[in-house]
């Protein structure tokens, strides 16, 4: 255990400025094409395109800026399961909503 | 995991004074009750994580309002979208995605133990998380002067009469709502209030600790080997960046085209 632990001390991942530098301007890129994408008419898939890129870009942010790339399994089963569980009640809320026979959902 | 007070006692129990022997070298900034500063940065870490759920729990509900009420009443969500400014959207996505390299950088600063370094990062975080409260305070201000301010100061008439903004019909050509729909119009602006409201708060909080971060790191903490608080603040102030990710395009861009 005690080995373990000052192994994990030892080896704690420093993520380098150049890989930081690399995500900001992967960042702004994706700004500037969700900008882009949405002075052009899709129709529907305005809003996937866009919300397609927000995901990206979070992730870049989260596995990155936040380093849940280099953290410990504990670390990435929070963070996976707190998304398991948004994603789950807003599921849920929406199909009650969608259910319900309001005339307009 | 409980091996280090199994031994401190055992060893208590023969010499009065095995403590003080027992006491084996850490650094200062390391708990008792854990093993190792390994050991006790995961254990924060975890803790900083388990509270970021919380927020998404606290901000989800904003967005499922605003997915639901977005479906409910379109044509007014689609208008009311229409008359924020896609410029001072993009520039704070863009402010705010710098400061969130700063404070990355201010991370590596403090873990690389270069005390000039973490300052200038946490300054220039700083200073941009005013940009970014300065930018939404001109936007406010617009919405103010246009009585778009629901509760406070509001009127629906830009949306019963589309061609009276000039600037905007130019752009979107609405066509006029009808009187009940371009209520509803409040309905978006209470949402984009409650939610860039709710955002800037934690701006605001951020912007708090980060002047206190300021102080101590001048005075040299945070770059002897205990970065902990730095990365945890950290991944606090990426988390405020990364719903200003979903706020941007669900607030100014998905409705440009929509009709």
């Amino acid at each position: 255990m005690t080995t373990e632990a000052e192994a994990h001390a030892t080896e704690h991942h420093i993520v380098s400025p150049k890989l930081y530098l690399g995500i900001f301007a992967a960042l702004l890129v994706l700004t500037a094409t969700t900008v882009a994408a949405s002075y052009v008419d899709l129709y529907v898939f305005n809003v996937v395109v866009a919300l397609a890129i927000a995901v990206l870009k979070a992730s870049l942010v989260v596995l990155f800026f936040m380093h849940v790339k280099y953290s410990p399994k504990l670390t990435k089963l929070t963070v996976i399961s707190g998304l398991f569980i948004f994603l789950g009640l807003l599921s849920m809320t929406l199909a009650d909503y969608m259910s319900r026979a309001w005339g307009r959902w | 995991m409980s091996d280090s007070t199994t031994v401190a006692n055992g060893e208590m129990a023969d010499a009065p004074d095995a403590r003080v022997e027992t006491h084996a070298a850490h650094p200062p900034y390391q708990r008792h009750h854990f093993e190792s500063v390994a050991q006790q940065f995961d254990a924060t870490n975890f803790a900083m994580w388990l509270f970021l759920l919380t927020e998404i729990m606290f901000f989800g509900g904003l967005f499922t309002a605003y997915l639901i009420m977005r479906n409910w009443y379109y044509p007014a969500f689609v208008e009311g979208s229409h008359h924020l400014s896609i410029f001072w959207g993009t520039s704070n996505t863009a402010v705010l995605i710098t400061s969130s390299f700063t404070m990355a950088m201010g991370v590596w600063c403090a873990q690389m133990r270069r005390k000039g370094g973490l300052v200038l990062c946490l300054s220039l975080t700083l200073f941009l998380g005013f940009v970014f409260l300065c930018i939404k305070g001109i936007e406010w201000h617009g919405e103010w002067v246009d009585q778009h301010v629901p509760g406070l100061r509001f009127t629906d008439v830009d949306f019963l009469h589309p061609s009276m903004d000039a600037e905007v019909y130019k752009e979107y050509q609405d066509a006029p709502l009808a009187p009940g729909m371009a209520q509803k119009t409040e309905q978006y602006f209470f949402l984009y209030f409650a939610m860039t409201g709710m955002h800037a708060l934690h701006m605001v909080v951020g912007i708090s600790i980060l002047i206190f971060m300021l102080f101590r790191a001048i005075q040299g903490a945070y770059t002897e080997g205990h970065f902990t608080y730095v990365e945890n603040f950290g991944l606090y102030w990426h988390f405020v960046d990364i719903i200003w990710i979903f706020l941007f395009p669900l607030l100014y861009l998905v409705s440009r085209h929509a009709k």
